[in-house]
């Protein structure tokens, strides 16, 4: 048994860890907020691309380095620590995943070794409305290989150059690939919570589609896409969260009140603890999802849903305590804190939030109990 | 990230499974705990000799001592192998997991001769005497006194009282912290010994529980004389020596028993919802709560997984093991407050019912609590997580630098 990283993907993840820290200090991720007008980090995403990142995990017959899903963990899980503001996510964990997962051999071939060169930028389109995601509250309709409606918020719409597109057809829920460069698109930034990532409303006019996965099983195909994503965006939230604790750490062993430490407060340690114990708790969920995505094995869809719940709540307390831990100058825009805050609130929400995830582990604890 | 054995540790996990198949007891008397009774002590015994017998106990011990001198991995594979079958020994626990481990680190050659064998055995059992009335999470602040006799025996006379003392009604020998110098600080005056639990001047009576049993004892010193030779260790080395002993615990307490989160889905199918709508399998509140628990309890299981690997490269496991009861005691409490909750009016009555798992959360109730106490409290184990793993500061110490018979006592 080998629960853990092996030596090579730790050096990889060495070696990440270290470009990072040369490419995306928190100066990049601050552009990116203070600046409206910027929805990513452009030369980070070219240096991201250079390192063959969002190929990592694509096979070399479409032009991927096929290095493996657990590298490309490791990897998330560095991007996450330095809340890297580059459509990474979206386009690799969601987009290409999807297409590896559903797509035509001719899709493949036509559209993943655009995303290991870096030429696409992708995105997964489902939202139109406020409350839960489903296929009943989607009017998104496609005739005749052509798409009407409207999506919003679709992360990294405004930038993506195709989308996965959930909408209805005459056979009933599908899934949809859109060229979003080309005709019938109209599209426009929208302000969310987490500037650092970018989200659009994007309408569909009549834009050409084609089909993505079997005929009239939306459901279940985007169900493959979203376990898939879940497991590496939990990666990204282990990453952040660690870096939260490690934050809150070292700002409580050099605050003074009352002349001491406030690290050396039970108050403080116990609060950092309870991060550890859910970080640690995150990261275990995280890996055994990880191993079911690797492995291609049945148990993926109770892990990808653990590993979500388990990375959404690890990140989210892991945000809300390093920020309460460094007291009032935590609640500045000039400490990092908040830069946290929001990209944890992104994270939870991008595929669904806990409710959804929740229940769909109850859901399938109870199909496995009914075996 | 692989699951599987290694080449090595599937034939060896191959070899475990022919011999317990061969060899292993059809079924074991089951006893509650702390009413061990003679048929199952023999029981237990003979099964414990039939396994050392044949390299199964002592799996990583040295072979200098006796044991197997084989890798924690062994150790883990055989215990999963035993467990599968439901044969695993309990009444050992202490003395193997804790006791034993302590003296072949501090004890002296002549002790290690003495103890490991029989203890690898199965023929002496073992309790552990540190707890006392004002010594619980402090528990280097012991105060049975041990003074040497003014014979020039070389002697020392303990008086004094331990509590918490799992097994020592059945146990032949303990392990005991006790005061030898209360004119320097706290940590300094303690030495350990080994204590014969039949000698005279020791008195072992039943600690009645909050839940209403009997499993631990209470045991009294009186006079009680151990010769020189059952110190373990140096004179005013005794913290030291119980820290090994304490680092042995938190890698043994393992946390939950009794019903999990699949228990308390079994028994939420069969309850009505509330309202009357549905089951409680259905109620949307459940449902949320359900999936916490079960990504807390997998969670965890990973999270010892993760350890395992780190043991098998042959790095020490940290005190990172100490999250492990944090979590399983604690939820232990919230699924049996939660199975009660649902039973509604009926959750109070201690009738027999047809319902599943309902006795075993209606005992959580209460060893939830137990369980958030015993081998470390969820507040020194958050401290542990802070200090050791975090390397936030030591909590500031009144009682740190001066004479132990100086400092505030209280209960």
């Amino acid at each position: 048994m080998n629960f853990d990283y092996t030596d090579d993907q730790k050096f990889l993840k060495q070696e990440a860890r270290k470009f990072l820290q040369a490419h995306c200090p928190i100066t990049t991720t601050r552009k990116v907020l203070d600046d409206n007008s910027k929805a990513f980090d452009r030369e980070l995403w070219q240096a991201v691309i250079d390192m063959g990142w969002t190929g990592a995990a694509i096979p070399e017959k479409w032009s991927g380095s096929g290095l493996g899903h657990i590298e490309l963990c490791a990897i998330a899980e560095e991007l996450g620590r330095v809340i890297a503001p580059i459509p990474f996510a979206s386009t690799v964990y969601v987009f290409a995943e999807g297409i590896m997962a559903l797509g035509s051999d001719a899709q493949c071939e036509a559209i993943l070794p655009g995303v290991a060169r870096g030429d696409v930028i992708g995105c997964l389109a489902t939202s139109e409305r406020e409350g839960l995601t489903a296929f009943t509250a989607i009017d998104a309709r496609v005739a005749g290989g052509r798409l009407n409606g409207t999506k919003l918020p679709v992360t990294d719409g405004d930038i993506a150059t195709h989308a996965i597109v959930a909408a209805l057809d005459e056979a009933g829920p599908g899934l949809f690939v859109v060229q979003l460069t080309g005709d019938g698109i109209i599209r426009e930034t929208v302000p969310t919570l987490d500037p650092t990532r970018s989200a659009a409303r994007v309408e569909f006019r009549g834009a050409p589609c084609e089909r993505l996965g079997p005929v009239g099983d939306g459901a279940a195909s985007l169900a493959t896409i979203l376990d898939r994503a879940a497991v590496l965006l939990a990666f990204e939230q282990v990453g952040g969260a660690d870096r939260c604790l490690e934050v809150a750490r070292d700002y409580a062993m050099e605050r003074y009140a009352f002349g001491r430490v406030i690290g050396s407060y039970q108050a403080i340690k116990h609060k950092l603890a309870d991060i550890y114990v859910k970080n640690e708790i995150a990261r275990s969920s995280a890996y055994y999802g990880a191993w079911a995505l690797d492995a291609g094995a049945i148990e993926l869809p109770a892990g990808a849903a653990a590993a979500r719940v388990a990375g959404i709540q690890a990140y989210d307390f892991a945000a809300r305590e390093s920020l309460h831990t460094h007291g009032g100058m935590g609640f500045t825009w000039e400490a990092d804190c908040h830069l946290h805050l929001r990209r944890s609130r992104q994270l939870a929400l991008a595929l669904g939030g806990l409710p959804v995830w929740r229940e769909r582990l109850v859901l399938n604890l109870e199909a496995r109990n009914a075996v | 990230m692989d699951f599987n054995d290694s080449p090595e540790e599937a034939e060896y996990r191959a070899k475990v499974r022919r011999w317990l198949e061969k060899n292993a007891p059809v079924s074991r008397i089951k006893v509650a705990h702390g009413h061990e009774n003679p048929e199952f002590i023999a029981d237990e015994k003979a099964w414990q000799a039939k396994k050392a017998d044949a390299g199964y106990a002592g799996i990583t011990w040295p072979k200098e001592w006796g044991g197997a001198g084989g890798t924690p991995n062994e150790n883990i594979i055989f215990h999963e192998e035993e467990a599968r079958l439901g044969v695993g020994t309990i009444i050992f626990g202490l003395g193997l997991g804790m006791c034993v481990p302590t003296i072949m680190t501090a004890g002296s050659d002549a002790d290690k001769e003495r103890f490991v064998k029989p203890a690898m055995r199965g023929e002496d059992i073992w309790c552990q005497l540190f707890s006392e009335p004002g010594a619980g999470s402090d528990v280097a602040a012991s105060r049975t006194r041990a003074l040497q006799a003014e014979d020039g025996s070389g002697d020392w006379i303990i008086n004094g009282q331990k509590v918490w003392t799992s097994g020592a009604h059945m146990a032949d020998y303990g392990l005991l912290l006790a005061r030898t110098d209360p004119d320097v600080p706290k940590h300094k005056g303690l030495t350990m010994f080994w204590a014969d639990m039949k000698s005279p001047g020791i008195d072992i009576r039943p600690l009645h529980q909050a839940d209403g049993g009997s499993g631990f004892n209470e045991v009294y010193f009186t006079d009680a004389r151990l010769k020189d030779s059952q110190r373990v260790g140096e004179i005013g080395r005794g913290w030291n020596v119980a820290l090994v002993t304490l680092m042995n615990e938190r890698l043994s307490v393992g946390g939950g028993t009794g019903p999990g989160w699949a228990a308390l889905m079994a028994l939420a199918k069969v309850l009505p919802g509330v309202e009357g709508k549905g089951t409680v399998l259905s109620d949307g509140g459940f449902r949320e709560k359900l999936a916490d628990w079960y990504v807390a309890a997998e969670g965890l299981k990973l999270t010892r997984l993760r350890s395992q690997t780190a043991l098998s490269r042959g790095e020490t496991p940290g005190p990172e093991a100490s999250i492990g009861k944090i979590i399983a005691a604690r939820q232990m409490q919230d699924l049996a407050v939660e199975a009660l909750d649902r039973l509604d009016q009926f959750g109070i009555m201690l009738t027999p019912t047809q319902l599943p798992y309902v006795e075993g959360f209606q005992r959580n109730f209460f060893w939830g609590s137990a369980m958030r106490i015993a081998g470390g409290t969820d507040e020194i184990l958050k401290n542990i997580i802070a200090e050791r793993v975090l390397g936030l500061p030591l909590d500031i110490r009144v009682d740190r630098d001066p004479a132990f018979k100086d400092i505030a006592g209280g209960r």
